[in-house]
Order: C-alpha cells, then sequence, then structure tokens
C-alpha cells in the first residue's frame, strides 16, 4: 500500500499545479489571449494528433536532431579518438578548440540561414556544430583514460594504428561513449527546437511559435507540453540506454 | 630555458593560426562564395568600424548585460530554491521527479509563452533569461545539498544547529562544488537563450544584428557578430573558471 502511494507521489505537485493553472485560467483569465486552461491545450493537443501535423512536425524536429547528431557525434568521435591517442596533437589543438568550443551555437542560425536557406539543412548543421563539442571533448577524455596497460600490449603484439583503434581503444572507450552520446542527445533535442523558435519554419518549435502568433494559447500549451513530454521521453531512453551499455561492458554504471 | 616556454605556446598558436590561413585561402581562392565567407580582412574590418563607430559596441554592451543579469537573477533564484528544495528530504520525494521532468525542456520554448503573457519586451527576455539559467544551479544546488556527508549531518545535531546555520555554515560550502559547475553551466544558457531572444523578440543586441546582417546577406558583418559572441563565450567560461579555482582552494588540500 505504502509502495502504491509512493509510486503517485511525484505525480502530486504537477498535477496540483496543474489543477490551480485550470481554475485560475478558468476563472481569472477567461477568454484571454494569452494563457488557456490545460484541459483546452489537451483538446488542441488532440486535434492536432488527429490532423497529422503532430506527427509532421515532430517527425522534422526529430529527424534533423538526430542527423545533425550523427554528423556531429561521428566527427567529434573521430577527432576525439586522434586527439586523445596523441598527447601532441591534444596539446597542440587545445587553444583552437578552446576558442571555437563557447561560440554559443545559436549565433551560427543566421549563418547557416544564410548558407543553406530554411530547411532540414540549416537546422541539422547547427546541430551538428553543438552536438560536436560535447562529443569531442568527451571522447578525447574517454580515449586519455584508456588503460595504459592496453596500449603496452597493443605496442608489444607489434598492431598498427588503425588496429589499434579498432581492436583495443574503441571497445575500452565504448561504455563513455554511450555517455557522450546521452549529452549529445539531450543538446541536440534543445538545439533543433531553438532552431525552429529563432528561424526555420518547420517543426515543433515553429508549431509553438505561430500558434502563439495567431493567438491559440490553448495549442501552444499543447505544443509546449508535448517538447516536453517527448524531451522528456527521448533523454530517459537514451539513460536507459547508456545503463545498459555499461551493464553488458562491465563498468560502472 | 627560453626556448621551452616558446615550445609550448608555438604549437597551440601554430594551430590556431593554421586554422585561420585555411579561413584565408578558403575565402580568397573562392572555394566557398564570399556571399557565405568573407575574408578575415573584411570580418576584422568590419568588427573594427562597428565597434569603434558603430553599433557593435552598444550591441555586445546590451547582450553582456543581458546574460549577466539573467545569469544573477538564475543563481539568485536557483540557489535560494535549491537550498530550501535540497534540505528537506521531504520535499526532494515530492518535488524532484517534476524537475527533472522540466530539466530536458528547451528555454527558448518558453519563449512564445512568455511572450503572450509579457508581450515584446526587454523584461520579457531577461525572464526567459533568468528562468532558463535557473534550471542548471537549482538542480546542482539540490543535488549538492542531498548528498551531504552523513556525519556532518550528525554534528550538526550535536552541535544543535538550527535550519539556517545549517544551510549557511554546513549545506551551501558542502554544495559549493556543484553550484559553481551549475552556474557554469547556466551561464552557457543565459548567453544562449539572451541571443535567440533578441532574435525573436527583436531586442536591440548582438542576436538581432547578426540576424538583420544575414537577411541583408552582409556577411562580414555576420562574422563580426559571431567573432564577439564567440568572444563572450570565452572570455566569460575563462573567468568563471578562474573564479571556481580561486574559491574551491579550500577543498584541495
Amino acid at each position: 500500500m505504502t509502495s502504491f502511494l509512493a509510486r503517485l507521489r511525484p505525480f502530486c505537485f504537477p498535477l496540483a499545479a496543474l489543477l490551480l493553472f485550470e481554475f485560475y485560467a478558468r476563472r481569472a483569465a477567461a477568454g484571454s489571449d494569452a494563457i488557456a486552461p490545460p484541459s483546452a491545450a489537451l483538446l488542441a493537443f488532440g486535434r492536432a494528433a488527429l490532423d497529422g501535423s503532430l506527427l509532421q512536425a515532430t517527425w522534422f524536429t526529430l529527424a534533423s536532431a538526430a542527423l545533425g547528431l550523427a554528423i556531429g557525434g561521428v566527427l567529434g568521435v573521430l577527432l576525439g579518438i586522434a586527439l586523445g591517442l596523441s598527447k601532441r596533437a591534444a596539446r597542440w589543438s587545445n587553444l583552437a578548440v578552446e576558442v571555437l568550443r563557447p561560440v554559443p551555437s545559436v549565433a551560427l542560425i543566421p549563418l547557416a540561414m544564410l548558407v543553406f536557406g530554411f530547411g532540414l539543412r540549416m537546422e541539422f548543421s547547427v546541430v551538428a556544430f553543438a552536438s560536436f563539442w560535447p562529443m569531442l571533448v568527451l571522447t578525447q577524455a574517454a580515449v586519455a583514460q584508456v588503460e595504459p596497460r592496453l596500449l603496452e600490449v597493443s605496442h608489444v603484439l607489434g598492431l598498427s594504428a588503425t588496429q589499434r583503434c579498432f581492436k583495443i581503444v574503441l571497445p575500452a572507450i565504448v561504455p563513455r561513449l554511450f555517455v557522450a552520446l546521452r549529452l549529445g542527445v539531450a543538446v541536440a533535442l534543445v538545439v533543433a527546437v531553438t532552431v525552429e523558435i529563432a528561424a526555420n519554419p518547420n517543426g515543433m518549435g515553429y508549431a509553438m511559435m505561430i500558434a502563439q502568433q495567431s493567438l491559440d494559447p490553448a495549442l501552444m500549451l499543447a505544443w509546449l507540453g508535448w517538447i516536453g513530454v517527448v524531451g522528456y521521453v527521448i533523454n530517459a531512453a537514451a539513460l536507459a540506454l547508456q545503463r545498459r551499455v555499461a551493464r553488458r561492458m562491465g563498468t560502472l554504471p | 630555458m627560453s626556448l621551452r616556454p616558446t615550445s609550448l605556446w608555438i604549437g597551440p598558436v601554430g594551430v590556431l593560426v593554421a586554422l585561420i590561413a585555411l579561413w584565408w585561402a578558403t575565402s580568397h581562392a573562392g572555394w566557398v562564395s564570399r556571399v557565405f565567407l568573407p575574408t578575415p580582412e573584411a570580418t576584422f574590418a568590419s568588427l573594427h568600424e562597428g565597434l569603434l563607430g558603430g553599433e557593435l559596441a552598444a550591441f555586445t554592451q546590451a547582450t553582456v548585460l543581458r546574460m549577466l543579469e539573467g545569469w544573477l537573477l538564475a543563481s539568485i533564484a536557483g540557489i535560494a530554491l535549491g537550498a530550501l528544495i535540497g534540505i528537506s528530504p521531504a520535499a526532494r520525494a515530492w518535488l524532484q521527479p517534476t524537475l527533472e521532468f522540466v530539466r530536458p525542456l528547451p528555454a527558448s520554448a518558453l519563449l512564445p509563452l512568455a511572450i503572450s503573457v509579457f508581450g515584446l519586451s526587454p523584461a520579457m527576455v531577461l525572464f526567459v533569461v533568468a528562468f532558463g539559467a535557473m534550471w542548471p544551479v537549482l538542480l546542482a544546488t539540490v543535488h549538492g545539498f542531498a548528498n551531504v556527508e552523513p556525519r556532518l549531518l550528525e554534528v550538526a545535531r550535536c552541535l544543535q544547529l538550527g535550519r539556517a546555520a545549517f544551510v549557511w555554515k554546513v549545506g551551501l560550502p558542502n554544495a559549493l562544488p556543484d553550484i559553481l559547475a551549475g552556474m557554469r553551466l547556466s551561464l552557457t544558457v543565459s548567453l544562449i537563450v539572451a541571443v535567440v531572444g533578441e532574435m525573436i523578440a527583436s531586442q536591440a543586441g548582438l542576436g538581432q544584428a547578426i540576424l538583420l546582417a544575414a537577411r541583408a546577406f552582409r556577411a562580414s558583418e555576420l562574422f563580426a557578430g559571431i567573432v564577439l559572441l564567440g568572444v563572450i563565450g570565452f572570455s566569460s567560461n575563462a573567468l568563471l573558471g578562474f573564479v571556481d579555482r580561486r574559491l574551491l582552494k579550500w577543498q584541495t588540500p
């Protein structure tokens, strides 16, 4: 009985807040163009789900986030392995990385707009830039922490650089790569939605912007909630994947 | 003696110079259209002109102020709320799931909601910056308070410390590393949200400046803005890293 109650506990606060908001929006802010009660948002959500706009916008955002993450991630991991293996390369490129990394990814939105116009390409290029840096830094750190004796073994065995990379380093850093991937997923989603809100007329972020501009607060809140749910589910899935890999590889959770 | 320091910085600077040379060669050889990629000289000229006589200096100041104000508000609110929630296990049990749910939500997704509630004003952008940047600090503070060494709790009980004294003398110093890490992340978030806010709410600042430059195909001004945003990100990060080391000196024996 107590465990059942404990399970319900996480939902109490959000439910209470939603009820309060519902009450406030119905009483004090009835007919407002700015906010709407959650029940109206739920109805608007149902309509968006039925007419297909929900699926289409969600698909666009997730596809560009995934594509950008794939490009930025692969580049980041490759460069990270290179910098992790060579102390000199790491020291030499350190300054350039430290200078380029703090450039806020949103600063590239206008540039991407100029180069690619609106659409999928501008969005995934910004996402790729944003997810490149955490993947690079985390991969580099992971490679630098590979057990030195493993690298000595590869020397003794006379493995070539490629063999050393694929047989020793990559298997050794897999659990940490999935930690980096989890972080990359979070970054990619946030940046994708941000690009849509700031410029790109596609996807969930834009749908939310347009709902606000057409004074449809119910639909806007529906999108806000949906973006939250999608983000939560995907982040939870990435975390579960990371833990699963860590367990399979027999390392720290 | 004098050779050693030179060999230390010549490599990193060399890589950075090589990257700029690559940029120079790419733009001069016309591999990428000048419409998208201005020459380094043109970018520098725009930077020089904008900072001395143009509006760029004022825009930079506006963006930096917005970022810092939002960050300060976020830090104060985040530490206060985080301490309130973190000190009580009951509050953690009831509220933390909700906090974890909101965490992956992109801060910029709140912009449409804030626009419809507050209208297009500087205060609205500041609110969203502060709200978005509050989460890293808040969650880090809760985490820091939740992981106070049990023996310190016992000591506090033996000394009969009151709640306020406990927060001030045990909780906050203990959570300080977490809080500083959270504040670091939150500074990055505030710069990003400030730029996005300027873009969509047309507030004077670098975000608006680079968006307008891109729309007018003035690539050199766009790059000048991107460079300035990079400088802001780099210097704020470096400054905070310095403060970090100063404040946490007592922790490393």
